[in-house]
């Protein structure tokens, strides 16, 4: 049971408050109709899924309703921070912790 | 009955009393203060169980969570029994019941114990899967091999008894109440810190509860009392005895299992006729984790070791000193330490006989051994015991000088006369809290054991990281408690050590397994795992067959795999495998632990969240008028919908029957208030609309609305539903009653990820209106003198809405039709929604005016070839494939969502699967929805499908069965015959046909009657209904009342949305309201006289409650005051709010929210969304006795059956909404 950090509320809450919205910063096509099948399907489908490392959108379901990104370890579960969108996560390798920035 | 084993003196049991109990049938009696285990060793019971894999006689061999063997059945009832106890962790109390889950007939006399003699040998790991290879042997052979086994079983019963959840948020959660735990709770309670001290026994204390050693001179017992006494008087601190730490989760989580009754009877009582709670979980965010779980003593592995009297011998000081027993008579001690002497010393001082203590030590000399020196006791050093012997008891040990590096016994064997073996080969730290979130722990060659690795947030006191001694590890848990507070930012005074006498213990010699004359694999066996019966041999054979990992050692015997996840014997596995493997422990590892700790009953774990309250059941306002007219209802999502409602002696066929030809041919109604319905407000909503939906929107006018298809990027359909233009920069869209969340998420994502820059917002409006489906050629005659607006086709045209007046209450219809027929769909604020409903049927009782379900809808709208999203459709089906390219809007500029993905060549084929009708050959034939759908009538395996049924009813209307189906290349084989194969060998045949079966032209939609529209039929005044008139008189509380909740109904409430980072928009809203916006996150401010109070919700969204009546004018105020990117919403119908007060009001929150309700952490004039139950709220402290809670109203009703379920223990008393009916003429 995760404990997250949102940004907007400006507060820690319990995991059952939000929910998962996949990879961030998946970028679709600018002009869609110019990209290939294989640009495209690379947008709907292919995702990085890295061991370590993550940068995850949240959205904070039974709070603001807003989406934000949350840089979290995959292995060990460790949070690095959350941003609001817009804000460009910095990541201190190790210097972070679940229930702070 | 005797109990020949109790000593007349000393122990922490009452004498006074007695509890009689029976164990297998066999009646005995034990005192309060006893465990089950203790009661049994005082009769001098010494079997207590059948071994899983050889069904040998087993005895009790540990006194706490480590014990593998008395593993019983509590309960005297079915519905009670609670499956895989410990005895060594049951409290007695009087009439308890327990039995053997294994042996049979009985553990005395098992005839599975002859065969597990005679095939032993035969039995090697593996056994099982090489020989029942085949799954139909295995299917087999499993029962009989289970219930041989003795696993124990579920009941079959249902249990009575209450299980409950809370949540709960402290600073230093302390695992533990040993030396180092208490310890750590004094030093992090007095800097004020919350602190919450689980401990899993009866009583706290731990070790002290049967230490020998003094604090500041007096008993450590004394010093036990003295820190809890001050412990439980601060109010920062909670202690929670028989509770164990069962699982360590990510970020601080843990879990706490609490066992509030299993102390005093087989099932909760009932005191003031209340239900008490059996068991709590406790849910816990802790910002650090004290773990002070402390060592469990390992045995050494000989020869017989499994024989009962062999005990490890830390057990034997508990239950000599804590439970006043001895177990035997004459006692061999086996060790590799000082530590173990307790053991014999506390035997000894019983007045029981030490025969020897065996030490593997060539020259022990600590100040225990010289002690059992200076009392003549015999110690034969550098020896151990290689083997015991017995059946149902030991008779005799045998013992021998050992080597253990050459692992070889090194001179003559002696046989000792005794009926107890102690046995201690060292001390295992408890990690495995700490390993629950996937951290290996480290070995550590000083201390021959893993202690925790590093964990995020955790801190390790006392024995479970090395620090053994009683000085040590108090002096440990005041420096962790401290550090452990000051890392939350509390800082205490320092707390002084207590003094111990220091005690000068000899270093311990590593040994595990005991060499015996025979090589291992010839020895008599030497248990390693007494759960799963797993012997060094087995371990030995695993590494010869090339399991290296110790992983997959664990698999391949098993060991490890029982309820007690190998506690007392892993290490020893362990070890043994480095053996053979010729590799250090460290490199040979351990397997990782997981949660639960100890075996949790699901009655725990589900909590409240069963029987009625397992998920939130959404109703709409006219649910009560439903029930009252026997509706069978169907889930749907989380709502309960009418699905048809039938008549005496009806089946569903019949009623769904004369509903849908009701319909058909003069008016049903429709209660469609579960459609999802959004409010989108902002300059470029239409541009939004334009984007999100398949087809145009760019020219839709004020007052007329459109079908819209919602596909995902990929072009594949997610959701459909008809959008009205409400203005211009104003829409209110619906989706499918299951996809109303799911839709709202979807253009919050969109609008805040890709096109933040179009200036739209979006809010729900589903359960602020309540949908009234008038349907049918008579709607528009039933309707009109209901209604001030005009009804006339020229003035009210299909797929248009009107506002007006129905039955005196304010209105939006929307004509638009889900059956083909003249449709007018109501939409009124939910409180006065019956009062519609029940106008709508007074006037419409001469035209036999017919309330439907779901089920016929489901047959009027296939019948008209209208799709279901979600069951004719799954995900994988585009527009194109439902013959919708009339939805498509494909020459819009933007590249809306799903433009690209349609454009992928895949999607283009032509001999894609197209929804098509199916008519059966046999009119009489109802297709199986699913039934797959082949070329031939000939069936052979394999062949070709090519489709499947989505949709199959019976038309009463056609008067023939029919179906909406997918077909490759459907739309080319009209006409064509294909072939259903059913289950039972039969074959249907059906022909392609268009999907649309009835009215084909669209001319139904306008017939019936002309009318024309007036006001003033109604007689009385509309009459408003609160979201839980309905449980008006519930939870009338007998006796103190500690929680009130009250229903606050009918208050205006809006959102408002806007920036709140721009000055003047927060001043037009003070301009407009009087009050200040709250700028600042979780704030809300309120003016109690005015009934008038803000609330933030986020940067741009705000609550809004104000007087009755009062949310229209607000509503216009805020309009004329404001100016650019805003909007407001009313909601005063969809949401309740209900205020909870009395002094457990804040205990029933911890119940329901995983929210801090603290009051350090939610002081008065703080609002917060979050999850109440399984349902989502707003939660506000309006003043220091008060809280609360804004419900959408469809989940009201379950939110208040939760309170009443939550609070009952407490007593809970209910003010009801109201229903407010004046029963005054109006103009």
């Amino acid at each position: 049971m995760f404990q997250l950090y949102c940004p907007v509320c400006r507060e820690a809450r319990a995991e059952e408050e939000f929910r998962p919205k996949g990879e961030a910063r998946i970028i679709r096509p600018p002009v869609p109709e110019a990209a290939s099948d294989e640009e495209w399907a690379d947008y709907l489908y292919f995702r990085t899924n890295p061991k370590g490392l993550h940068t995850e959108q949240w959205v904070h379901a039974a709070g603001c309703r807003k989406i934000f990104l949350v840089v979290r370890d995959t292995v060990s579960h460790e949070v690095a921070g959350s941003w609001a969108l817009g804000e460009a996560p910095v990541v201190v390798e190790g210097a972070a912790e679940g229930d702070s920035r | 009955m005797t109990q020949p084993n109790r000593l007349g003196i000393g122990g922490r049991i009452d004498r006074s009393r007695k509890f009689a109990f029976r164990f297998n049938g066999r009646l005995y009696e034990g005192h309060p203060g006893d465990t089950l285990a203790s009661a049994l060793l005082a009769n001098g019971v010494d079997v207590v169980a059948r071994s899983f894999k050889y069904a040998r006689p087993r005895g009790i061999c540990a006194a706490g969570a480590e014990e593998p063997n008395a593993i019983v059945e509590i309960g005297a009832t079915e519905a009670t029994r609670v499956p895989n106890v410990r005895a060594t962790q049951q409290a007695l109390y009087d009439g308890l019941v327990a039995t053997s889950p294994n042996g049979w007939p009985s553990v005395d006399t098992d005839l599975m114990g002859a065969v597990g003699t005679l095939a032993g040998r035969f039995l090697p790991p593996g056994f099982y899967y090489k020989t029942l290879l085949s799954p139909t042997l295995w299917r087999r052979a499993e029962p009989a091999l289970r219930r041989a086994a003795g696993l124990g079983r579920a009941p079959r019963e249902r249990d009575p008894d209450l299980y409950d959840h809370m949540n709960r948020h402290c600073e230093v959660l302390v695992i533990g109440a040993g030396p180092a735990g208490l310890a750590a709770a004094l030093s992090a309670g007095r800097s004020g810190a919350r602190v919450i001290v689980a401990d899993e026994q009866e009583e706290m204390g731990g070790s002290l509860l049967d230490a020998r050693d003094m604090i500041d001179g007096r008993p450590a017992l004394d010093w036990v009392t003295a820190v809890l006494a001050e412990l439980s008087a601060r109010d920062n601190v909670v202690l929670l005895p028989r509770t164990t730490a069962n699982g360590l989760h990510d970020h601080g989580f843990v879990t706490l299992h609490e066992r509030l009754t299993d102390h005093l009877g087989a099932s909760a009582p009932l005191p003031d006729g209340r239900n008490a709670v059996r068991s709590r979980m406790h849910r816990v965010r802790a910002r650090r984790v004290v773990l002070a779980a402390g060592t469990h003593e390992r045995p050494l592995v000989y020869a017989g070791n499994d024989v009962p009297g062999n005990f490890v011998a830390g057990a034997l000081s508990t239950y000599l000193r804590r439970y006043a027993v001895a177990p035997g008579r004459q006692l061999v001690l086996s060790t590799n330490n000082d530590h173990a002497y307790r053991a014999a010393l506390d035997w000894a001082d019983a007045g029981r006989e030490v025969v020897a203590i065996v030490d593997a030590r060539p020259a022990p000399d600590g100040d225990l051994v010289s002690e059992a020196r200076a009392r003549g006791l015999r110690i034969v050093a550098g020896s151990a015991v290689i083997e015991v012997r017995g059946g149902r008891r030991i008779r005799k040990a045998l013992v021998a000088p050992i080597d253990p590096v050459a692992f070889r016994v090194g001179g003559p064997v002696e046989t000792l006369a005794c009926d107890t073996v102690a046995s201690s080969g060292g001390y295992s730290p408890v990690v495995h809290l700490s390993a629950h979130t996937g951290v290996r722990p480290v070995w550590r060659d000083d201390l021959q054991g893993f202690v925790p690795g590093e964990v995020p947030g955790l801190l390790s006191a006392g024995g479970v990281r090395g620090r053994w001694t009683l000085a040590e590890a108090i002096a440990d848990g005041l420096a962790v408690g401290c550090a452990a507070a000051r890392e939350t930012g509390f800082e205490g005074p320092p707390t002084a050590a207590p003094e111990v006498a220091p005690l000068r213990e000899g270093a311990m010699l590593p040994l595990y397994q005991v060499p015996h004359v025979e090589p291992p694999m010839r020895a008599p066996k030497q248990f390693v795992d007494l759960q799963t019966d797993v012997t060094a041999a087995a371990i030995e054979l695993a590494t010869r067959e090339g399991f290296e990992s110790i992983e997959h050692v664990k698999r391949y015997t098993g060991m490890g795999f029982g309820t007690d996840q190998g506690k007392l014997g892993n290490l020893n596995g362990m070890a043994i495998a480095a053996r053979c493997l010729g590799q250090p422990i460290a490199r040979t590892g351990t397997t990782v632990f997981r949660p639960n700790y100890t075996p949790v009953t699901f009655g725990a774990i589900a909590g409240r969240h069963c029987g009625e309250l397992f998920e939130p059941r959404r109703v709409t306002a006219l649910h009560a008028w439903h029930v009252e007219r026997g509706a069978v209802f169907e889930p749907v999502g989380q709502w309960l919908r009418p699905r048809h409602y039938p008549r005496p002696g009806e089946d569903m066929a019949a009623a769904v029957r004369r509903e849908c030809l009701a319909v058909r041919t003069g008016v049903g109604i429709l209660d469609a208030s579960t459609l999802g319905k959004i409010d989108l407000q902002g300059r470029d909503a239409r541009e939004f609309l334009n984007r999100i939906y398949t087809n145009a929107w760019s020219q839709l006018e004020v007052g007329r609305a459109r079908y819209g298809l919602m596909c995902r990027d990929d072009g594949m359909v997610m959701d459909d539903g008809v959008t009205a233009c409400l203005g211009e920069q104003h829409f209110h869209m619906t989706t499918t009653t299951g996809g109303a969340a799911a839709v709202l998420d979807w253009l919050e994502m969109w609008h805040q990820t890709e096109w933040p820059d179009l200036e739209v917002y979006f809010n729900s409006v589903t359960d602020h209106w309540a949908v009234l489906a008038l349907n049918g050629p008579k709607s528009r005659e039933l309707l009109a003198p209901l209604t001030d607006i005009d009804l006339a086709d020229e003035a009210f045209g299909f797929m248009e809405w009107r506002t007006g007046k129905v039955a005196g209450v304010p209105a939006r219809i929307f004509r638009i039709s889900f059956t083909g027929e003249r449709a007018y769909e109501i939409n009124v604020q939910a409180d006065c929604a019956m009062h519609v409903w029940q106008a709508l049927f007074e006037r419409g009782a001469q035209f036999g005016l017919t309330p439907y379900g779901t089920e016929a809808m489901h047959v009027l709208r296939a019948e008209k070839g209208f799709i279901l999203v979600g069951q004719d459709t799954d995900g994988s089906v585009t527009p194109e494939d439902l013959g919708m390219q009339w939805c498509v809007g494909r020459r819009k500029p933007f590249s809306w969502v799903g433009r690209r993905g349609l454009a992928r060549p895949e999607l283009q084929r032509p001999d894609r699967k197209h929804l098509v009708g199916l008519k059966p050959r046999d009119p009489a034939v109802v297709l199986d929805e699913g039934a797959q759908i082949v070329l031939e009538p000939e069936i052979r395996i394999p062949m070709e499908m090519v489709g499947h049924v989505t949709s199959s009813y019976f038309s009463p209307t056609l008067g023939h069965g029919f179906a909406l189906a997918l077909v490759r290349g459907g739309r080319e084989r009209l006409g064509e015959t294909v072939y259903l194969p059913r289950a039972d060998g039969r074959v249907d045949a059906a022909e392609i046909v268009r999907p649309v079966f009835y009215d084909p032209e669209g001319a139904r939609q306008n017939a019936g009657p002309e009318t024309k529209g007036r006001d003033g039929v109604l007689a009385r005044r509309p009459a408003v209904e609160s979201a839980l008139a309905h449980r008006a008189g519930a939870g009338a509380a007998r006796g103190p009342v500690g929680l009130r909740i009250e229903e606050l109904p009918f208050a205006g409430q809006l959102v408002l949305r806007g920036r709140g980072e721009d000055p003047a928009f927060a001043d037009a809203v003070e301009a407009a309201l009087g009050l200040a916006l709250p700028r600042t996150p979780l704030q809300f401010v309120g003016e109690g006289a005015r009934g008038l109070s803000l609330q933030w919700v986020s940067p741009d969204e705000w609550l809004i409650l104000v007087g009755r009546d009062e949310a229209e004018a607000t509503e216009q105020r805020l309009r004329e005051s404001l100016a650019g990117h805003f909007a407001v919403v009313n909601v005063s119908g969809g949401q309740t709010v209900l205020r909870l007060s009395g002094a457990r009001a804040r205990d029933v929150l911890m119940k329901s929210t995983p929210y801090d309700v603290d009051p350090r952490n939610f002081p008065v004039g703080k609002a917060v969304g979050t999850v109440f139950a399984k349902a989502t709220v707003q939660l506000r402290r309006p003043s220091p006795e008060c809280w609360e809670l804004v419900v959408r109203r469809s989940f009201a009703d379950y939110v208040l059956r939760w309170l009443l379920d939550a609070g009952e223990e407490y007593g809970v008393a209910f003010v009801s909404g109201r229903s407010l009916n004046e029963d005054s003429p109006s103009s």
